[in-house]
């Protein structure tokens, strides 16, 4: 049976990708995989009885060593700040590549704190700050003084005891360019250095709070139980800067996404499935569901979309239990194609995440092809006639092009960049000063006007020849080349339009994260908690993959 | 030291408040990373362009011909790069170029640099008495190492280079006798493993 790849054009809507959900092939939990077996060591833990001071935490394999440089800082309760025009925070984070010697870590004391007035080098990969969640980081360290165990309802509702608001790569502020490290295997999936930043901050957030306690009250102390521990994550903010990031890497969101519809492609494709593979299917879904249960959000929006998915998963598990037969030929298809006619997008994508827990053999080589070279298909192929790209605006962007732009409904926001903080927003051009310095975001309104354009030019003109006289449309002649390589490049959707929800962009980004709860603050950002119920690093060596449904 | 993704970005944010359309910014951002990667004083260039630009006289050149001579002061080096790499495949058959007066010619090299690549060629190109080897975008070798500002070139000479080897071949051929030495004499009994050893006949 060979079973069609879902069309862009449904999937790449984006009230559907803001419905998608952690899966196999999420970042986080392709790094703790990959990683494993690498050794883990606290190299240095030079903290003050108040918990400030410097430590270093690394991963090792053979010549291969990466290290986290934390600097926890003393902050007035006045000075802490999640908004990203904060510039102090309780700790500042740095991943080095190698052994950092006591140079780099007094040249990195200096500039780390600062984040982004600070500078970089090419030997440093990601760089990162964090606040404490005051409120649980205080209440552990009294328990723990006083050789109790803190409250659990109160780290349940919570979920983290610091909350990152930026985590950066990839040459920012002088960090090492990507092309410097890209051919090393272990870091072939996409973000693997933020997430080994993440995930080492957390077994700091962790070592420091018990060392507080055990200042506080060296006789009496104990150290935070390894299962509250591991009940723990690291909470993270995130506002609009997530969204432009994956309309500007075009190729990228294709490799993510394909890699994703691929593996749904191939479980339809399973003729046979096996009692053991239905078995951890039908685990990993039922115990699944105390993580949307305990997803706690004050947006009405979040909550509206945490019901139906839980009113839907609930009828598919009695459809599951009762009238399925798992035993009829191509029974995930069949699955499929019930979820996608009986139930809304939020179920569809959690059952299609769920799908793939069973099937590594499908997932695993696929996760290798989640990166992406963007500046191989940087160059527009101007050999090619202007019927061609009309063609291919046709066939790939067809909703898009029924859209009116002269209504000032669908042409009512605009993406800039703010002075402030650098950091991409979203205003209404009607009511705001800036529209003239508008981002190329609007890849919806400038597809349409390229293809007006087009229509009225000779078929038979070359690219070449178009683009002489009409530059300022080339930044979506470039785009319009790629989506029709990569079909999953381009959001189906207008991101300037009166209904645009900025959360569904991050959110999406956020699934391939492996986030498992989204708790919408407002329509433009969101707290989200990495690693909760992640295995500690002294477990990875023989930890369960599936430590998300535990 | 300002990292190649930094300097890709602001090379582009600034093309954009220059005055140019994103997706022309986009590969100026490109061009000046290239520029730097090669060790070419880009970011020096284009900071001085665009500080000056106000002041030029620039002509924009649309369709390139086999020889350009600005009519007004001088060529805008983006302009004409861009439909110097959009127009390279009809280019390509003009064999040699030329450009009268092109301002900050530095900005222009790295937009033939990149149509060296698309063609699959070499390109030769002489700014004034600077000479450069633009060798399929993987590198440039030049006569020009100086970290400065050329703020004009009078003429711009390119010449499109057939893929020919560098080499006699007699001297190919001494090369490939002496790796010959690397081999084994087969004698009858190592014939036998040869594929299709053993066949009489060549159904």
């Amino acid at each position: 049976m060979n079973i069609s790849l879902r069309d862009p054009n449904v999937v790449m809507k984006l009230s559907r990708l803001g419905s998608f959900h952690q899966s196999k092939l999420s970042f986080l939990r392709s790094f703790l995989k990959e990683f494993k077996d690498w050794d883990y060591k606290r190299d240095l833990f030079e903290l003050n009885e108040h918990g400030y001071g410097t430590a270093v935490y690394s991963f090792k394999k053979k010549n291969r060593v990466y290290s986290l440089i934390c600097f926890a800082n003393e902050l007035d309760e006045n000075e802490r700040s999640d908004r990203v025009i904060a510039t102090k925070w309780d700790a500042a984070f740095t991943l080095f590549d190698g052994i950092p010697k006591k140079q780099d870590i007094e040249r990195l004391k200096n500039e780390v704190p600062k984040q982004e007035f600070g500078r970089l080098s090419y030997k440093e990969l990601t760089l990162s700050r964090a606040n404490k969640s005051v409120r649980v980081f205080n209440h552990v360290v009294e328990c723990l003084s006083e050789g109790k165990q803190p409250d659990n309802d109160l780290i349940t509702s919570v979920g983290y005891l610091y909350r990152t608001t930026a985590v950066y790569g990839s040459g920012k502020f002088g960090l090492a360019d990507r092309f410097r490290i890209k051919d090393r295997e272990e870091i072939y999936g996409p973000f693997r250095l933020e997430m080994m930043l993440v995930y080492l901050v957390r077994q700091f957030t962790f070592d420091q709070v018990n060392h507080i306690a055990k200042s506080k009250n060296p006789k009496k102390a104990v150290n935070l139980d390894i299962n509250i521990c591991k009940s723990l994550g690291i909470g993270n903010s995130t506002g609009l800067g997530m969204a432009p990031f994956i309309v500007n890497h075009p190729t990228l969101l294709n490799n993510w996404i394909s890699a994703r519809e691929i593996s749904l492609k191939k479980i339809r494709e399973i003729k046979t499935i096996s009692e053991k593979d239905k078995n951890l299917f039908l685990e990993c879904l039922k115990k699944s569901i105390k993580n949307i249960t305990s997803w706690n959000t004050e947006s009405e929006y979040q909550i509206n979309k945490i019901k139906s998915l839980l009113k839907d998963l609930n009828q598919f598990i009695v459809y599951l239990d009762n009238d399925f037969n798992f035993e009829q030929d191509y029974a995930f298809n069949e699955l499929y194609l019930h979820v996608e006619k009986e139930y809304c997008e939020e179920c569809i994508e959690y059952v299609v995440s769920m799908m793939m827990e069973p099937y590594d053999d499908i997932t695993s080589p696929l996760i290798k092809e989640m990166s992406s070279e963007e500046e191989k298909y940087f160059n527009i192929p101007t050999e090619r006639t202007v019927e061609d790209l009309k063609l291919i605006l046709e066939k790939k962007y067809p909703d898009i092009l029924t859209i009116d732009f002269t209504q000032d409904e669908n042409n009512l926001n605009f993406w800039f960049i703010s002075k402030n903080k650098e950091e991409p927003r979203l205003a209404n051009r009607f009511d705001e000063v800036g529209a003239e310095l508008e981002q190329p975001l609007a890849i919806a309104r400038d597809i349409k006007k390229l293809y007006e354009l087009l229509s009225v030019t000779k078929n038979s003109w070359t690219i070449a020849k178009f683009l002489s006289t009409n530059n300022e449309l080339r930044h979506v002649v470039r785009r319009a080349f790629i989506v029709e390589k990569f079909p999953y490049s381009e959001i189906q959707d207008n991101t300037i339009g009166q209904k645009i929800m900025p959360i569904d962009m991050l959110r999406l980004k956020l699934s391939f994260f492996g986030a498992l709860k989204f708790d919408p603050r407002s329509d433009k950002w969101l707290r989200i908690c990495m690693f909760q119920g992640a295995p500690l690093p002294e477990q990875l060596k023989n930890y369960d993959e599936h430590w998300v449904y535990n | 030291m300002r990292s190649l993704s930094e300097i890709d970005t602001v090379s582009k944010r600034s093309s954009k408040a220059a005055g140019y359309s994103w997706g022309i910014a986009e590969e100026i951002g490109k061009n000046i990373r290239l520029l730097e990667i090669f060790s070419l004083p880009g970011i020096k260039n284009l900071n001085s362009f665009f500080k000056k630009k106000k002041e030029l006289s620039l002509e924009n050149i649309s369709i390139i011909k086999q020889d350009n001579e600005a009519n007004k002061d001088e060529y805008c080096p983006i302009i004409a790069g861009v439909n110097f790499l959009d127009q390279i495949k009809t280019l390509e058959t003009l064999n040699e170029i030329t450009f009268k007066k092109v301002s900050y010619p530095l900005l222009f090299l790295p937009f033939v640099s990149r149509a060296a690549e698309v063609i699959g060629k070499r390109i030769f190109l002489k700014m004034d008495d600077r000479e450069f080897l633009l060798n399929f975008n993987n590198n440039i070798y030049s006569n020009y190492t100086k970290n400065e500002i050329i703020e004009s070139a009078e003429n711009i000479y390119l010449k499109v280079l057939e893929n020919r080897d560098s080499f006699e071949e007699k001297e190919w051929h001494e090369l490939y006798k002496l790796s010959e030495e690397t081999f084994v004499e087969e004698n009858e009994s190592l014939k036998q493993g040869g594929a299709g050893a053993g066949l009489t006949d060549n159904d």
